[in-house]
């Protein structure tokens, strides 16, 4: 079992090889960066489930952003860089780095498992009484991990590339976490659902 | 069930197929049942996680003035020298500072503590605002012809701060504008007049009884806050003031 690599380091390594050039004036990196803002806090928030951890974690991630902004190059993903650069750094705090523990990842030799993860019963029938305080809650629920991947793909609609580097995960790993993630959403949407029927 | 089609159904409904895996991927939709179903189910709940999560937490708007005054051009980024020279600057405006106190003696003071019981008897009014607004362009226009000068109000959108309303003031005879803020439930005073009305030269914040009092000059007239909220909120509403006067077109 290998877990995935989970750098907590800033981006100063990022992707393009090339060092940068002079980019980094604070007029491009507000021009950038502030129409993100209200997505970014939005994600903040998914994922401390707290209003001012929220509230530092943007206000800290936009620092470092502005501050390490010189290292990024440009024509690469901005969007992607910026939420990694969010996700860095709740993962390096604390309440972040509990979140991170709570579930163990065995993702390597998945295949079978990824197999057995697709094949449950008709959900179609069930899932579609699923409303939108359920699936709210459910979200809550589910392991760091999952949360962020579908948050990034189904709220973000980020390509998997872009996931990719945002979480900085290999894409075979995106795509089985992801899958993984789905099947751990559909079976605490079942549980719930199934949970309230019996109530009537 | 268990169709081998299934794994790749995430790439399907996330729209990561190449034009002629998606085409053959549609084809297989229509020939089965059952992943027409599953695939639907999983649209669906793709929309669903969409339409629960966006939006759900919006940023409060003093967390967005905060960081946007952090990312304006302003800071110091691109200027690396600017520690050292502020420190010789902030050492110069402490030596002028003092200067001046010692030369002009009690006047600020008195100065302050005029505005302060200005402020202080409007809280205490039943009618503290002669023009009750939170609307700029009817604030600002309510002073034309009532006072020898103009002066520039700042949009408020992104700012914590809500305009209440205005009204026509005299300090050292001279007559002035008084703008109320509300900052959560405190209120704030902002003062404008001529320069003409003797005081202090350079800004100054000053701390009396609990309020902090900062005066500033900008296009040639002299400003002045007052309130009892945090001295670095009144510093913000100041600088919305001056970000206005430089914005102006």
């Amino acid at each position: 079992m290998k877990l995935p690599s989970r750098s907590v380091a800033l981006p100063e390594a990022e992707a393009s090889p090339e060092p940068s050039v002079e980019t980094g004036d604070a007029g491009s990196f507000e021009a950038l960066a502030m129409p993100l803002f209200a997505p970014l806090y939005n994600f903040a928030h998914w994922l401390t489930q707290n209003r001012e951890e929220a509230e530092d974690l943007v206000q800290e991630a936009y620092a470092k952003a502005l501050k390490g902004f010189a290292s990024f190059s440009p024509g690469t993903n901005f969007r992607a860089w910026m939420y990694r650069i969010v996700r860095n750094t709740f993962l390096s705090s604390r309440s972040g780095l509990r979140a991170a523990a709570t579930v163990p990842l065995d993702e390597e030799g998945n295949e079978e498992a990824a197999l057995l993860a697709l094949s449950e019963t008709p959900e179609s029938l069930l899932l579609a009484r699923a409303d939108q305080e359920m699936i709210r809650v459910a979200l809550e629920q589910l392991p760091l991990p999952f949360r962020e991947i579908i948050l990034l793909c189904d709220l973000e609609e980020m390509s998997y590339r872009e996931i990719a580097t945002s979480l900085q995960l290999p894409l075979g790993t995106v795509m089985s976490r992801l899958s993984r993630a789905r099947a751990a959403m559909r079976e605490l949407l079942q549980r719930e659902l199934r949970r309230t029927s019996h109530e009537l | 069930m268990n169709c081998e089609w299934l794994v790749r159904l995430d790439g399907y409904v996330d729209g990561e197929l190449s034009p002629e895996k998606r085409a053959q991927y549609e084809q297989h939709l229509r020939d089965c049942p059952s992943c027409a179903s599953t695939a639907l189910s999983r649209l669906q709940m793709k929309r669903g996680i969409r339409a629960a999560a966006a939006g759900r937490y919006r940023p409060s708007a003093e967390l967005r003035f905060r960081v946007a005054r952090m990312t304006s051009p302003r800071p110091r980024a691109s200027f690396p020298w600017l520690p050292q020279f502020s420190l010789a600057v902030a050492a110069l405006v402490l030596v002028m500072v003092a200067a001046a106190l010692w030369l002009a003696r009690s006047r600020p003071a008195d100065f302050a503590s005029e505005l302060l019981d200005l402020h202080v008897s409007t809280l205490a009014s039943a009618n503290p605002v002669d023009v009750l607004s939170s609307d700029r362009h009817t604030v600002k226009p309510w002073f034309e012809g009532r006072l020898p000068f103009a002066f520039i109000l700042p949009n408020l959108q992104e700012a914590p701060f809500r305009l209440i309303g205005g009204r026509l003031t005299y300090v050292q005879q001279a007559p002035g504008a008084q703008l109320l803020f509300g900052l959560g439930k405190h209120q704030i005073s902002v003062f404008i007049f001529q320069q003409s009305v003797r005081q202090l030269r350079s800004s100054t914040e000053t701390r009396e009884l609990g309020f902090t009092i900062d005066t500033w000059t900008q296009d040639g007239l002299r400003y002045a806050a007052v309130g009892d909220t945090e001295p670095a909120q009144i510093r913000a509403l100041r600088q919305l003031f001056q970000a206005a006067h430089s914005n102006k077109p």
